[in-house]
């Protein structure tokens, strides 16, 4: 048995309620694998850095897992016939860690930055000048997002 | 060491890396904040000859940032 931590991203025409539904089927798999959930988390409808099967958003889920490598192999699987899924990707972790990933304290954290981000100091510059810019280009897609 | 010397001393700030120390970030490839100030506008890995990354860190950074860009949470190219 290891701990694995399985990112996968569905579809953007798919529901939110759809979503949780696709990943009920997928903590199911885990189990009758022999598997164990011990963390989940969905970070919601994000917009992609770059199209991936032709969408330009994605719902993104978090399992953080305990499993031996026959039940990850068989999720692998089924992500992989899965239409639905656009894109997936399972790491090896070391332990797995009650507190909530990155990615759930990013969103209140990031809109209260964008109204400055022209004051960062060191070297970051350039990468968050380009993130501005990206920002602006979607800019219709964000105030989606926001309401 | 090298430099420096005639009229006007060139003065090189000693960098330190900033995933060592106590208050180290941890390197996450789903912090894309963090991340983020690794990448050039192109969207390329900084290299750690200036960003001052320890080469141990660096290897871990890359591997990150790898990651991210595999589930789309960062771009391969900025055009």
């Amino acid at each position: 048995m290891g701990y694995y931590e399985n990112v996968f991203i569905v579809r953007q025409d798919m529901s939110p309620a759809q979503v949780e539904g696709l990943a009920d089927n997928y903590a199911t798999l885990i189990e009758e694998n022999g598997g164990k959930v011990l963390k989940r988390e969905h970070w919601g409808l994000k917009s992609l850095a770059y199209r991936i099967k032709k969408n330009r958003k994605g719902h993104y889920v978090m399992f953080d897992v305990e499993a031996n490598s026959d039940a990850v192999n068989e999720l692998e699987r089924q992500m992989r016939l899965s239409e639905d899924v656009i894109r997936f990707m399972t790491v090896k972790i070391d332990e797995v860690t009650e507190a909530p990933s990155p990615m759930m304290s990013r969103r209140d954290r990031d809109d209260r930055r964008r109204s400055r981000d022209d004051r960062d100091d060191d070297f970051g510059d350039d990468g968050d000048d380009v993130r501005g810019r990206a920002d602006r280009e979607d800019a219709d897609t964000i105030e989606e997002e926001n309401s | 060491m090298a430099m420096g010397g005639g009229r006007r001393p060139f003065f090189r700030r000693k960098k330190s890396c900033p995933f060592s120390g106590p208050h180290a970030p941890a390197i996450d490839y789903r912090d894309v904040r963090l991340l983020q100030r690794f990448l050039t506008e192109r969207g390329k890995i900084v290299p750690s000859r200036i960003s001052a990354v320890s080469a141990k860190k660096q290897r871990l950074l890359a591997q990150a940032i790898k990651r991210a860009r595999h589930i789309g949470l960062l771009p391969y190219i900025i055009r």
